[in-house]
């Protein structure tokens, strides 16, 4: 895929990875790896750029015995994800007409 | 490798980052760790899990702004006493021009690198232009009744034409190299302020 595609659908994703409740690091790249390529070090500076962006709080947590760092989306970044959710139905809708069906003889 | 050496591999490779920033990719790192541990592997599949250290602290250099890691290398490590100061200032024209030479070399080396990729491409512009002015230019000789002049500069211009077709996919692939080569470049001017840095 496209890099500079890749870069900005991986911030989209991480984003609806902590939409319905907050999560940790590792859990978030176990649900966005599934559907785009994902490693730590390409997290690290997206989830500093969302929080930079204020699209997402961090707090740190106890978890058994240490920290852990939680991360939970913001209004701008439910925001961000409906923006998103609006351009793509208008890339759908160009997508379909790119992939239609050409029309052959033996169906007219 | 257990977590311990792991962690300070990544630490070695990317000492030249400031402190704080260092102390939060080791956390970061120790976190995914630890949550890789709790999943079920034991330290050493959760260590391979995550790559070579070394090739981590590459990438992690490699997102860093080289503006960043001049900063923290020319920052004190503690306040300076006055006579050190005057010593600083008084050095100045010395230390001053070598810095500045050194700033011009990398800032050459990348000037010439884009320089390159933008002479290629002028290359292929004008001979592009040249076979397109070869079938203009034989409307004009044909009006003035000089016919042999005219073919002449039809053919240089459909010679002119076809190499710039065959120089389209040539350029585009050279531009390609070169700016890869400057990225490379750009990671081993980095690498310069960060590894003076760990021998200390």
């Amino acid at each position: 895929m496209d890099i500079q595609l890749k870069r900005g659908l991986l911030e989209v994703c991480v984003l609806a990875a902590i939409k319905n409740e907050e999560s940790y690091g590792y859990q978030i790249i176990k649900d966005v790896k599934p559907f785009v390529e994902i490693s730590e070090s390409t997290l690290y500076p997206i989830l500093r750029r969302l929080e930079a962006g204020e699209l997402l709080t961090v707090r740190s947590a106890e978890h058994n015995g240490r920290l852990r760092k939680y991360y939970k989306i913001t209004a701008t970044g439910r925001a961000r994800l409906a923006e998103f959710a609006s351009e793509w139905a208008e890339i759908m809708a160009i997508y379909q007409f790119v992939t239609k069906e050409e029309r052959t003889d033996e169906q007219n | 490798m257990n977590k311990t050496e792991f962690l300070q591999e990544i630490a070695r490779g990317i000492a030249g980052l400031p402190h704080e920033d260092v102390d939060r990719w080791l956390e970061y790192y120790a976190e995914m760790l630890s949550d890789r541990i709790e999943d079920g592997m034991s330290e050493e599949e959760a260590v391979a899990d995550l790559g070579a250290p070394a090739e981590i602290a590459k990438q992690i250099l490699s997102q860093t702004p080289l503006t960043k890691l001049i900063k923290n290398k020319v920052k004190p490590k503690r306040k300076l006493r006055t006579w050190e100061i005057i010593l600083i200032c008084v050095g100045s024209p010395v230390w001053g021009a070598l810095a500045i030479a050194l700033a011009a070399v990398f800032f050459s080396v990348f000037v010439s690198l884009w320089a390159c990729i933008v002479s290629l491409w002028a290359v292929e512009l004008s001979l592009a232009a040249c076979g397109i002015a070869g079938v203009i230019g034989i409307a004009f000789f044909l009006a003035t009744g000089a016919v042999h002049q005219g073919l002449f500069l039809l053919g240089c211009g459909l010679v002119c034409a076809g190499m710039a077709y065959f120089g389209w996919y040539f350029c585009k692939q050279l531009s390609v190299l070169l700016a890869k080569l400057c990225k490379l470049f750009l990671l081993f001017v980095k690498s310069l302020f960060v590894e003076k840095e760990g021998k200390k």
